[in-house]
């Protein structure tokens, strides 16, 4: 268990330190002039001059790697002479343009990209596992081809789309529910829930698709087993043969997507926030690409990095608890 | 290949009423995007050029008369704001949308192929460097990186072909981790020693011997990744950082409703059910592929699958 | 009320179109046995899964009456046949691993079914299974018992099963091929303990097999099966004895016989051709610890053995021994840790893919599996022409001719070419593969399992074949397999392989009659062979083997 434990987290780490090489190469050692970049639009030749200073972009690229590398590891001063910026660790980079750490403004936006996430997959993992198991169980019905094609349609459609015409018909025609702006969840419980209801039903229509199809298509080939014809054989009642034994298997792969899901969520929801209007990290990161901040696209590409490395690792981790043949060795 | 491998695939395929549909669908998009330059000039209109005359000012330009403008000149109204033919632009936005997502999975298969045929094929050492890799690419936030990426790229790089390679680039994951494992299974076949046996030259054994049992599931598996290519263009350009106005697309034009769906619902309304029409379309075509090519495939493709190798996600 | 605990009465299951099952009927009286034999496709396991009434779920149509135990099963409810199926009437099945749910401990999946039938304490019902385990000979069961299906070996999977079905003490106990998964050794142990438990428990016993032996030494009465119909049913002696129905007859003569001699070798073994010295191949297995050395597992653990011009070598050995691995390497498929592979006094062991090319065509194989053998893509005229192609770059029309002649030399009609794999049967497919073989007019032909995978008729015919060809082109033979009394056909030497090493070599006659090595004594012993009274004999012979290597 340790040792499993123990092997996974220096794998997770490699892989972590893999991404960061990477991410770095790609955003400061490959465009022409990253100072430019992080400098941002309408920057003068004064500012220009003092950025490159900090980034230290005449170091050799090592060096400049090694600066990232300490940044996020113990933090890094941008030291320009007496204009000194410090950045203390994790430094995910430094936005000069708003003048703040990048971590403190993802983790300012983080409550609400979590609550975005974790409420939307309680909704999808009810009506994706409802569904899909009841698809399986009622093999060849009406109700099998509706939900069928509902999934397919579901697959079909762009978060960005449900969102937009939920919102058209919710808050536009009907006006069951405001126009959704976020409220966090401490200051008051049944507002966040209210605003948050229809980002969390868009986002999980559209994953609920996927997880139905799955845990159908799971669930009719565990039952299609050679154990679960033993245990007819042996007098075991459907209910139980389908609960007992043949969900346990068929879930086992559902639990490790959530897992990369919730990892991937948890990096921003661009679409969902964007159609909903709400400041997550997904929204902060398009602004940023758009005013050209490259600290900001950068820190924010290295977290969703990371939180889907770990999510990967967790899923593993996950699997191996359920499966009894893949085992903690 | 004999023909009597194909036959029974485009007769399945023709008997599932579904995929013919998402097939007639196909057929007439890409006809309707081929012939825009047509299409626009039978309707007399062209996709950039503004109408002030025919929005309201005053109501900060929501199009004159009912369902957005329709007229004889303009056939299915004018956008709001800026007065431009809704038809033409549509039209573009379906180039657009399908060269990119067709350029996009070409990318993807070509990449995934190459990368995963070395590593099925190749020594241990090369296995063990390309599969990491694949591992990498398929936990990397795609739709992130391709918004990243977007900051960095000069603006003189023409967008649609930035767009191919980007989702191209980040989406091989999957097909690379099929074939490698497709041409593990195979190169570990009877027939395959049987060909070593008979003292023929590796390229050889690999042409006749593996590369025909691949065919199937990178077909199956890249109609697969084409709607979520689709997706994955009109998510970025309704982001913002797709492809560059004034060229149209059905997700910047989407994007743009966010702020015009009550008062113009019709500007909405079209390219949501175009893109929804065109994505479905391409799912159905793509499912009817995989039973027909393959009617035991099904189990193979789930777990690959759900080792998540979900592109460029939609979220 | 009748004394019979099971009356089939005119049988009958469709699927559909086709017709598994026609008009069978039997009776079955409490703590009998019957025999139920068949090659594939005979019916005989759609029957074993109708009398339970599994076939509800599956779509297929059953017609007849079966009386078991008293209960219609036909016009029974669900809820009647759930408390028929495993109490009542238990059943055991080909493929241990697959038929036990992979997440559960075996203890707990046992004690699952002993609390749906008896309503038990959770407690009781784990003590139950501890105890039926334990009878069944899992060593330190009450531990055992925690443990998942996987962690067991194949023997030991099989024996938890039958635990299962003893748990709730059932009356009848129906094994599907019970053994057929297993090897050899491992497979005489399982029926010595049905037999045990069928005496202590006065349960009745369906035998479904293949395998006439198997039915032999377990069964009162045979019932012999072919396409869905009976042809042959009676007292075991009577019908394995004296067998009235031709296709009994043919099934019965077609079971190669263990104490068979075979008919002396024409071919005189000539200088060696090929010899083998301290062959090792070893494999990685998983890392231990983080940065823990590679582990290495030797498939083959230092061979040696000299193989002479035109004779035929037997190798056989139980899964794991080693034997495919020496098969592979002799042919060069596989490069050899270490060691040396001399063919015409040249070292093979190490020589490159292009320094092997010319060599390749002396030292052809035939595979276990037709079907994986051939290119599902490609005719079978091109599979077998692609050597000649490959090594001779001769045109189309030799390519064809000389096709068409092999074809026919291996008893398929010459103008096969076009054909495909699929649209021919597996007998057909391996004459293909022999054909392939054959076509550079190799020197040493190694032979992998080339009938295993086959029924037991149209196995006698292709070993029959082998041996032909083997005179006619005087080929070197090589013939790999686990089943003694098949190689014991086709061979002049014969090596016993266990666990990597050969244990014993010598002249055939001599190792079957006289074996020396005690694992070679024991392989013998646990051959099922199709006579009664030789297998009632065998098992009190076993018996005696057993306690004596118990005293060792």
């Amino acid at each position: 268990m340790i040792r499993f434990l123990l092997r996974r987290a220096f794998s997770t780490l490699t892989v972590m330190l893999v991404l960061s090489v990477v991410v770095y190469l790609v955003f400061y050692a490959a465009p022409h002039d990253p100072a430019r970049l992080v400098c941002g639009k309408g920057c003068d030749g004064v500012r220009l001059a003092v950025v490159r200073h900090k980034l230290g972009t005449d170091l050799p690229l090592w060096q400049q790697y090694w600066q990232f590398l300490h940044g996020l590891l113990a933090g890094r001063d941008f030291d320009a002479g007496t204009d000194v910026t410090h950045c203390s660790a994790p430094c995910f980079g430094y936005s000069f343009q708003t003048d703040q750490p990048v971590l403190g403004m993802i983790t300012a936006r983080l409550p609400l990209d979590a609550s975005l996430a974790v409420g939307a997959a309680v909704v999808w993992l009810l009506l994706g596992i409802g569904a899909g198991v009841l698809a399986a169980l009622r093999r060849g019905g009406i109700g099998e081809r509706a939900l069928t094609g509902v999934t397919l349609a579901g697959m079909a459609m762009p978060v960005f789309l449900v969102g937009l015409l939920l919102m058209m018909v919710c808050c536009g025609y009907l006006q069951w529910l405001p126009f959704p702006s976020y409220v966090p969840l401490t200051q008051d419980p049944l507002a966040w829930a209210s605003n948050l209801a229809l980002p969390w039903l868009s986002l999980a229509l559209v994953m609920a698709a996927a997880y139905a199809r799955m845990t159908r298509s799971a669930l009719l080939e565990t039952l299609a087993e050679d154990h679960i014809r033993t245990a007819r054989a042996y007098g075991l009642g459907e209910r139980r043969i389908v609960l007992g034994h043949a969900l346990r298997g068929a879930l086992t792969p559902v639990i490790t997507l959530l897992a990369m899901d919730l990892g991937g969520l948890l990096g921003g929801a661009q679409l969902t926030e964007s159609v909903f209007g709400f400041d997550g990290i997904g929204r902060l990161l398009v602004e940023s690409v758009n005013t050209i901040d490259l600290p900001v696209v950068v820190g924010i590409t290295l977290f969703a990095g990371f939180f889907i490395v770990i999510a990967n690792a967790v899923a593993d981790l996950l699997y191996a608890l359920a499966d009894p043949r893949v085992g903690l060795q | 290949m004999p023909s009597s491998a194909s036959n029974p695939v485009w007769r399945r395929l023709r008997a599932d009423r579904a995929a013919m549909a998402g097939l007639a669908v196909v057929v007439l998009l890409l006809l309707l995007a081929a012939a825009a330059p047509l299409v626009t000039a039978l309707e007399g209109q062209n996709p950039t050029a503004f109408h002030n005359e025919l929005i309201d000012s005053a109501t900060g330009g929501v199009p004159i008369g009912p369902f957005g403008g329709a007229s004889a000149r303009h056939w299915l109204g004018v956008e709001p704001g800026t007065g431009r033919d809704v038809l033409a632009r549509l039209v573009y936005g379906a180039q657009v949308s399908l060269s990119v997502s067709l350029g996009a999975t070409v990318v993807q298969v070509a990449l995934g192929t190459l990368v995963g045929l070395a590593a099925g094929l190749g020594n241990r050492l090369a296995d063990t460097v390309l599969s990491r890799t694949m591992d990498l690419t398929i936990a990397f936030p795609g739709l992130v990186f391709a918004i990243s990426l977007m900051a960095v790229v000069p603006g003189s790089f023409p967008r649609p072909v930035l767009l191919m390679l980007v989702l191209g680039v980040l989406g091989w994951g999957g097909t690379a981790r099929l074939v490698r494992g497709q041409a593990l299974s195979l190169r570990s076949l009877d027939h395959v020693a049987a060909a070593r046996l008979s003292g023929a030259r590796s390229w050889r054994t690999a042409r006749r011997e593996i590369l025909p049992g691949l065919a199937a599931p990178v077909i199956t598996y890249a109609a697969l990744l084409l709607p979520g290519n689709v997706t994955a263009e009109a998510g970025l350009s309704f982001l913002g950082v797709g492809v560059r106005p004034p060229t149209a697309s059905w997700g910047q034009m989407l994007s743009g409703a966010t702020t015009w769906y009550q008062a113009d619902p019709t500007y909405v309304l079209l390219p949501a059910g175009l893109l929804f029409a065109t994505v479905l379309a391409f799912t159905l075509l793509g499912e009817g592929l995989r039973t027909a090519l393959d009617p035991r495939a099904k189990s193979r493709l789930r777990r690959t699958r759900s080792r998540r190798s979900r592109q460029v996600a939609s979220t | 009320m009748t004394s019979d605990l099971l009356e089939v009465a005119d049988l009958t299951v469709d699927f559909g179109a086709v017709r598994a099952v026609d008009g069978l009927s039997f009776t079955l009286a409490a703590g009998r046995s019957l025999g139920l034999v068949g090659e594939s496709g005979s019916g005989k396991s759609t029957v074993a899964a109708a009398l339970l009434g599994l076939h509800r779920t599956s779509g297929a149509e059953v017609g007849g009456t079966i009386l078991l135990d008293g209960t219609d099963v036909q016009q029974a409810s669900d809820a009647e046949l759930r408390l028929l199926r495993g109490a009542r009437a238990a059943m055991v099945f080909q493929d241990p691993l697959s038929a036990l749910d992979p997440y559960w401990s075996i203890g707990a999946q046992i004690a699952e079914v002993y609390r749906v039938h008896t309503g038990s304490s959770r407690r009781a019902a784990a003590e139950r299974a501890v105890q039926v385990l334990d009878r069944v000979g899992i060593p330190d069961a009450a531990r055992r018992a925690a443990a998942h299906p996987h962690e067991f070996s194949g023997g030991m999977r099989q024996r938890a099963l039958i635990a299962m079905a003893l748990a709730c003490s059932p009356k009848l106990l129906i094994a599907d091929e019970p053994t057929t998964a297993l090897d050899v050794t491992v497979q005489a142990q399982i029926l010595d303990l049905l037999h045990e438990l069928r005496v202590e428990h006065r349960m009745a016993l369906l035998l479904v097999t293949h395998d006439l032996g198997v039915v032999a030494g377990n069964t009162d009465r045979v019932l012999v099966m072919q396409g869905g119909r009976a042809v042959e049913h009676g007292p075991v002696a009577e019908v394995l004895g004296a067998p009235a129905d031709p296709y009994t007859r043919e099934l019965i003569s077609a079971v190669p016989r263990l104490d068979a001699r075979r008919a002396a070798s024409s071919v005189a073994a000539g200088e060696v051709l090929l010899s083998v010295q301290e062959l090792r191949k070893e494999y990685p297995v998983a890392t231990r610890g983080l940065f823990g050395r590679r582990e290495r597992l030797a498939a083959l653990d230092g061979v040696s053995l000299d193989l002479h011009r035109g004779e035929a070598l037997g190798v056989v050995g139980e899964s794991g021994s080693g034997k495919t691995t020496l098969g592979r390497l002799l042919v060069r498929l596989l490069e050899p840790t270490a060691g040396r592979i001399l063919f015409e006094g040249r070292d093979l062991a190490h020589a490159s893919e292009r320094e092997l090319r010319p060599v390749r065509r002396e030292l052809q194989m035939v595979f276990q599996d037709p079907l994986s053998s051939l290119n599902p893509r490609r005719t079978i005229g091109d599979a077998i022409a692609d050597p000649l192609r490959v090594q001779d770059r001769i045109g189309e029309p030799q390519a064809r001719t000389a096709v068409g002649e092999l074809l026919e030399r291996v008893g398929l009609p010459a103008d096969w070419y076009g054909r495909y794999p699929h649209e021919i049967s597996g007998g057909q497919r391996q004459r293909v593969g022999i054909a392939r073989a054959l076509a550079l007019r190799p020197r040493v032909l190694v032979c992998d399992e080339p009938v295993s995978s086959l029924d037991v008729s149209t196995q006698a015919q292709v070993v029959r074949l082998l041996a032909e060809l083997q005179r006619e082109f005087g080929l070197t033979l090589v013939f790999v397999a686990h089943d003694l009394a098949v190689v014991r056909q086709v061979s002049d030497r014969i090596a016993v392989m266990r666990a990597g090493r050969v244990v014993e070599l010598g002249v055939a006659d001599e190792v079957y009659e006289n074996p020396q090595h005690p694992y070679t004594r024991q392989l013998l012993a646990a051959v099922p062979v199709p006579d009664p009274v030789v297998e009632g004999d065998r098992r009190v012979a076993r018996a005696v083997l057993a306690s004596a290597s118990a005293v060792q």
